[in-house]
């Protein structure tokens, strides 16, 4: 049975963004980047997966700027066996993205789809589901425990109030939760075998995919600043604080 | 033009997150909200009270019972044609469903959007709420989910919209539900909470995570959050997780406790009108959004702190 994950290029999570000066965007010039913590997640339950005889091949895709290679070089060093990349310098909304992973499903043919549940960029949580939809495939978001079978995929979510299990057909989409598993630690001589493993280059225009973006970004703006707090020295000055100042208890 | 908002139900009782997605639709137009599920009458009648609901929609079918997404897209995709705008509570429940339905549709979704700034133009977060981005879309038909926090709940009662049944999609089959495991708890939930009490890796086991926080969330009538890092560590679970990949609060009061306060915690709690934070490391960074901090040992500080609210 085949997998394919979806990884993406994403500021590394350490990396607190800044806006630029004008408010036209962030401003990430010169920031580490990373493979989305999520879509690590995802790989390695594929990894996973594959190590219990239950996948027989992993594909990893990526889309957007040249950079994303190295993504997929991680992808593979963990163990994934080929890698797709879509080449494009545009920017991608979920639906975008959504759109090219269909055109890649309608060729590759798997029976799984595992997607991080959210890129913590744009922070969206939408991608998985609109894939699901396109090929009309169930899923399952935010998943924490994955159980596959022949024909069916169990899996338990995170849901507000505790845990929810549901049964998918296959072919399923799956989005990851932080709790599914602790993604392995990338070791040299991996990484080394993943430069002899093949990565597929596409355009856009190879899948056929309107990428054109249905929503403009007008602006960006920092944070509302909370007004500078104070250290009180003791309880009691805390508890007079909250009582007499803030009026909260 | 009206706004469909999708209702989160357990076919007995309104969620209280609808509330929110029902005020913050009122600033695009006449709310009309969607009850979809089994035997969910009771549900339509709760929600044909709330202020500001125009009309609601009741679909009842038994595949409709458990609210997966592959069963209630295609109704949300057959009832769109009359709505600009479909909306939910980006709560698990519309995160979940909310994309489907936007990918049938071939429109955008804005998520957790905070602010509604015209009928095409949102405010929403993005790199765990250190920027906010200002979007605006081409026109089109628009998926969004609300920010809870962002939005005061609408009230419960007061409305007298209409109830009109709407025919049922047919079974999809594509998914079964198996189960549901809550975590029972007698404390408010955690986002609808006035007051909240959070722990950090500092409590170092679930035992004192319990047995020090227990008794100030008593004593404030609070509701019991964790840091990932406490969650991780098996001392709470996931469900109590605030934070960017947890849940968004914003009550009078969150008391952080030894909690550091990295960028993704922060994210999930800096609307909190008040934030008093507890810990020993005067370094913190949750010092910086703090109002009131205190550099103390949280095994003795959080005890006292009890003490000094009996008295």
């Amino acid at each position: 049975m085949k997998a394919l994950v979806a990884v993406k290029r994403v500021v590394d999570f350490n990396v607190k963004v800044r806006v630029k000066a004008d408010g036209s965007d962030v401003d990430i010039g010169n920031v580490k980047m990373s493979m989305n913590p999520f879509d690590e997640i995802a790989v390695e339950e594929a990894v996973r997966l594959k190590e219990a005889g239950k996948l027989s091949e992993i594909v990893a895709v990526s889309f957007g700027v040249k950079q994303c290679e190295e993504t997929l070089r991680t992808a593979l060093a963990m163990g994934a066996d080929r890698a797709i990349h879509v080449e494009t310098d545009a920017k991608l909304e979920p639906l975008a993205v959504a759109k090219l992973l269909k055109a890649l499903a309608d060729k590759e043919q798997a029976q799984l789809y595992l997607l991080g549940k959210q890129a913590i960029d744009d922070d969206a949580n939408q991608t998985a589901q609109m894939l699901a939809a396109l090929i009309n495939a169930p899923q399952a978001t935010f998943a924490s425990k994955v159980e596959l079978g022949a024909d069916e995929v169990q899996v338990t979510r995170e849901i507000d109030g505790g845990l929810e299990t549901v049964a998918l057909k296959l072919p399923a989409v799956i989005s990851t939760d932080l709790r599914l598993n602790e993604p392995r630690y990338v070791k040299l001589p991996n990484i080394m075998q993943a430069k002899k493993k093949p990565l597929e280059k596409l355009s856009v225009a190879d899948l056929g995919v309107n990428i054109e973006p249905k929503l403009v970004q007008v602006s960006v703006a920092e944070p509302k600043a909370r007004s500078g707090g104070v250290k009180v020295a003791d309880v009691a000055e805390l508890v007079a604080k909250l009582k007499n100042e803030a009026k909260v208890i | 033009m009206s706004v469909l908002i999708i209702a989160e139900h357990d076919n007995q009782k309104l969620n209280p997150a609808t509330l929110h997605a029902v005020s913050a639709a009122q600033k695009l137009g006449e709310v009309h909200v969607l009850v979809a599920g089994k035997q969910a009458a009771a549900v339509a009648e709760e929600a044909k009270q709330v202020a500001g609901v125009a009309k609601v929609l009741l679909a009842e079918a038994e595949h409709y019972e458990h609210g997966l997404a592959e069963e209630i897209a295609p109704l949300v995709v057959q009832l769109a044609a009359a709505y600009d705008h479909i909306g939910a509570t980006a709560t698990a429940a519309g995160k979940n469903l909310l994309p489907r339905v936007a990918a049938l549709l071939d429109c955008a979704q804005v998520s957790d959007l905070t602010e509604v700034v015209d009928a095409n133009t949102f405010v929403r977060p993005v790199y765990a709420g250190n920027a906010f981005a200002t979007v605006k879309s081409n026109g089109g038909k628009l998926v969004l989910t609300f920010r809870a926090t962002a939005f005061e709940a609408a009230a419960a009662s007061g409305g007298n919209a209409t109830v009109e049944n709407v025919a049922a999609t047919s079974a999809q089959n594509l998914s079964r539900f198996v189960g549901r495991e809550l975590t029972q708890s007698d404390r408010p939930e955690l986002t609808q909470a006035r007051v909240i009490v959070s722990g950090g890796r500092a409590l170092a086991n679930a035992e004192q995570f319990n047995s020090v926080l227990t008794p100030l969330a008593d004593k404030l009538g609070a509701a019991i959050g964790a840091s990932r890092a406490a969650v991780d560590a098996g001392y709470a679970p996931n469900d109590y997780q605030v934070g960017q990949t947890g849940k968004v609060v914003a009550p009078e009061l969150y008391i952080a406790v030894g909690i550091s306060g990295a960028i993704q915690h922060i994210a999930g709690m800096q609307d909190s009108k008040v934030i008093v934070a507890i810990n020993k490391d005067p370094e913190a960074p949750i010092f910086n959004v703090a109002d009131y901090g205190l550099v103390a040992d949280l095994f003795t500080a959080v005890p006292e702190l009890v003490n000094a609210l009996n008295s």
